[in-house]
C-alpha cells in the first residue's frame, strides 16, 4: 500500500471532522475522496500531507509511519481548491520553488521546470505571474510545482472545483492521461461524484467524518453499502423501505403483479434520455429515465395513468448512523456485501 | 452612480480647494518663508552646530527606533494572525496603547518610571546608565510612540494572503524560515512598507514625548522638532522655518525611497508624511 490512513480521529471544537477513519491506497493508483462539504474529506487528505494533525490515529506513506511528520518531510504533492499560487513570482519562480530549497544546481532547476512546463502545456508561459494566468493554466501551474519535486504521492483537494464547467472537464481528462504517464499514486478529493467516477479507479465515500464505502465506481453504484451511498453516487427514487434507481423503473401500460400504478406529471426530453415524472397512488413523487425510442414506442403523455415495474430495488436495514458499518443490504438483489472498509 | 460633468468639476474643485487650504497652504508658506530671502539665511541657520546635532539626533532615533520596530512589528502581528490563542485579544490592545495615549502622557510615564525616583531610575543609575535627559530615553519615547503602524499595517494583509501560500511551501520541503523569507515576507512587503514609512514619519516629527524625557537641551538632547520648537520660541523665525523645511525633506525622502523600491507594486501606496504630535 502507497498509503494507509489507519484509525484517523480529528476534532475541531465540537465538530468532529474525522471519526475513526481509515483508508488504504493502493501504489500507482488514482483514488477519489469523494462526500458532501463536511464529510471530512479535505481533512483526510491535509492529515495525510501533514498540514493537519490528527488527534489519534495512524498515517502511513509507502510502509513509513509518516503520523509524526511534519509535511516538509513526507514527500507528498499537494494542489489546493484556490492554486495557493506564489503570486509575487513567476510561473518558472512557483515551479523551481521546491528544486530550489533541495538546492538543485541552476541548470538542473532549468531543464527540470521546462520539462514539467511542456507536461503541463505551460511552456512559453514561463516568465508569465500567476495573475496573468486562467485558471486552468494557474492549476496546471500548481500541479507542476507539486510533481516538481518528484513525491511518492499527489494529494489534490478539489483541484478544480473553482473552475467552471467546460475546463473542469478537459482538466479531468487530462488529469488521467497525466497519472497514466506518470504513475505516480495520486488522492484527488471531490464532492462531485461524475467526477470521481470519471477520473478514479478508486471512490472512498465520506460522511460525517466516516468512510461509507469505499471500491470502484462499479461497485459503490451496483452495490452500494447503504442509503447515503446509493443516493451519493447517483440517482434515487425512494419507494417505501426500497430504493430504485430511475433507469430500474419501468414503465409499461398493462398492470401484472410486480407494477405499481403512477399518473404522468411531465415528460422532459433532455436529448438522449427523457426524465418522466410521475405521481404514486399515495402521493409519493419519482421518476424515471427512459430513452427517446422507449417514449416514442409508449406515446406517453402527461396526466396519463402508467404502471411501474421497478428492478435492482435495494433496501438497506439498521441505517441510522450508531450502526452504519452493520447495515447489512437486504431486498431481492442484495446489495452485495459491499467492500465496506469503514470502521464501524 | 452616474454623475454630470458640471457636478463631477464641482466635487473636485471643492475637494482640491479643501485639501489645499488645510493641507497645501500652510506647508507652502513655510516654504516662501524660508526662502524669501533666498537660500542663503536657511542654510545658514541648518549649518549652526544645534542645527545640525539636531538632524543627527533625529537621524539617529529613526536608525534605531524603525528596525526595532519594524521587527517587533512584522513578529507580532505573525503571533496575532497566525497563532490565535486568548491571549490575543489582550496583546492587541496593548499594543494600541501609544495611539490612544497622549504623547505627553507617555512621556510623563517614562519620566516616572525612569527619574531619579522611580522604579528603574536609580539601579540604573548606579551601572551609570544615564535613560532621562540623555539618548535612551528618547530612543525609548521614540519606540513606543510609533510601536503600533509596522503591527497594524502588517496584519490586514497576513489575514488576506490566508496561510495557503505558506502549506504549499512546506509541502514543497520548506522550513517556516525559508518559508518566512521566500513566501510570506514577499507577500506582505506593501503593508510592511507602508508601516515603516509611517513610523519612520512619526519618529522624525515626535515632539510631545521626546519633549519630556529629554529636556531638550540644545546640541545635547535635541531634535528636530524641538528645534524648530525652540527656535520658533525665541524668535529666530528663519532657523523654525528652515528646520520645518529639513524635516519635510526628511520624510518627503522616506516616501521616495519607499516608491522607488516598490516602482513594480500595483497599487502604491499614498500617504500623507505629516506625524508627530
Amino acid at each position: 500500500m502507497a498509503i494507509a490512513v489507519e484509525g484517523a480521529c480529528k476534532r475541531f471544537g465540537e465538530f468532529q471532522a474525522l471519526d475513526d477513519v481509515s483508508i488504504d491506497v493502493p501504489d500507482g493508483s488514482l483514488t477519489a475522496l469523494l462526500g458532501p462539504s463536511g464529510s471530512g474529506k479535505s481533512t483526510l487528505l491535509r492529515a495525510i500531507a501533514g498540514l493537519e494533525e490528527l488527534d489519534a490515529g495512524r498515517v502511513t506513506i509507502r510502509g513509513e509511519d509518516a503520523t509524526a511528520k511534519p509535511p516538509q518531510k513526507r514527500g507528498v504533492g499537494f494542489v489546493f481548491q484556490h492554486y495557493a499560487a506564489f503570486k509575487h513570482m513567476t510561473v518558472f519562480g512557483n515551479v523551481a520553488f521546491g528544486l530550489k530549497i533541495r538546492k538543485w544546481s541552476k541548470q538542473q532547476i532549468d531543464t527540470r521546470v521546462h520539462e514539467l512546463l511542456r507536461l503541463v502545456q505551460l511552456d512559453g508561459l514561463a516568465e508569465r505571474y500567476p495573475d496573468q494566468l486562467s485558471g486552468g493554466q494557474r492549476q496546471r501551474m500548481a500541479l507542476a510545482r507539486a510533481l516538481a519535486i518528484q513525491p511518492q504521492v499527489l494529494l489534490l483537494d478539489e483541484p478544480f472545483g473553482a473552475l467552471d464547467a467546460k475546463v473542469r472537464k478537459d482538466l479531468r481528462a487530462w488529469l488521467r492521461r497525466l497519472h497514466d504517464d506518470t504513475g505516480v499514486t495520486t488522492i484527488f478529493v471531490t464532492h462531485d461524484q461524475e467526477e470521481a467516477m470519471d477520473v478514479a479507479e478508486q471512490l472512498v465515500v465520506m460522511n460525517e467524518g466516516r468512510v461509507e464505502q469505499s471500491g470502484s465506481a462499479t461497485d459503490l453504484y451496483e452495490h452500494p453499502a447503504n442509503e447515503f451511498v446509493m443516493s451519493f453516487v447517483g440517482e434515487v427514487n425512494r419507494l417505501g423501505e426500497h430504493f430504485v434507481r430511475p433507469h430500474d423503473m419501468e414503465v409499461v401500460l398493462d398492470a401484472d403483479e410486480d407494477t405499481v400504478e403512477a399518473m404522468i406529471r411531465r415528460v422532459v426530453p433532455l436529448g438522449f434520455e427523457v426524465r418522466v415524472e410521475v405521481v404514486l397512488g399515495d402521493g409519493t413523487d419519482v421518476w424515471a429515465q427512459l430513452t427517446r425510442a422507449q417514449l416514442q414506442r409508449l406515446e406517453l403523455r402527461e396526466g396519463q395513468i402508467v404502471h411501474l415495474r421497478p428492478s435492482q430495488a435495494k433496501s438497506f436495514s439498521g441505517d441510522s448512523p450508531p450502526d452504519r458499518g452493520a447495515s447489512t443490504p437486504r431486498g431481492e438483489q442484495g446489495g452485495g456485501d459491499a467492500e465496506v472498509s469503514a470502521a464501524a | 452612480m452616474s454623475v454630470g460633468a458640471p457636478a463631477k468639476w464641482g466635487l473636485r474643485t471643492l475637494g482640491l480647494g479643501y485639501l489645499g487650504l488645510l493641507l497645501l497652504a500652510p506647508v507652502a508658506m513655510i516654504f516662501y518663508k524660508t526662502f524669501e530671502h533666498g537660500i542663503g539665511p536657511p542654510l545658514d541657520a541648518m549649518t549652526s552646530a544645534d542645527a545640525l546635532h539636531a538632524i543627527w539626533l533625529t537621524l539617529l532615533m529613526v536608525a534605531v527606533a524603525v528596525p526595532l520596530n519594524t521587527v517587533f512589528g512584522v513578529g507580532c502581528a505573525l503571533l496575532l494572525v497566525r497563532h490565535r490563542w486568548k491571549g490575543n485579544a489582550v496583546i492587541d490592545g496593548i499594543i494600541n496603547l501609544p495611539f490612544a495615549i497622549s504623547p505627553v502622557v507617555i512621556g510623563l510615564s517614562l519620566f516616572l518610571l525612569y527619574g531619579s525616583s522611580g522604579w528603574f531610575g536609580p539601579t540604573l543609575a548606579e551601572w551609570g546608565i544615564e535613560v532621562l535627559f540623555s539618548t535612551p530615553g528618547m530612543i525609548l519615547a521614540s519606540v513606543f510612540v510609533s510601536l503600533p503602524f509596522v503591527v497594524r499595517e502588517t496584519v490586514p494583509v497576513l489575514q488576506e494572503i490566508g496561510t495557503e501560500q505558506e502549506q504549499a511551501a512546506s509541502t514543497l520541503g520548506a522550513s517556516a524560515w525559508q518559508t518566512f523569507w521566500r513566501v510570506t515576507l514577499p507577500a506582505i512587503r506593501w503593508g510592511v512598507a507602508y508601516g515603516v514609512v509611517l513610523t519612520t514619519a512619526r519618529v522624525l516629527g515626535e515632539f510631545g514625548a521626546v519633549t519630556i524625557v529629554s529636556g531638550s537641551i540644545s546640541g545635547k538632547t535635541e531634535t528636530l522638532p524641538l528645534f524648530v520648537a525652540k527656535s520658533f520660541e525665541q524668535f529666530n523665525e528663519q532657523a523654525a522655518y528652515a528646520g520645518a523645511i529639513v524635516l519635510a525633506l526628511l520624510a518627503f525622502t522616506t516616501l521616495l525611497l519607499m516608491s522607488v523600491g516598490g516602482r513594480k507594486a500595483k497599487s502604491q501606496s499614498q500617504t500623507n508624511p505629516a506625524g508627530g504630535t
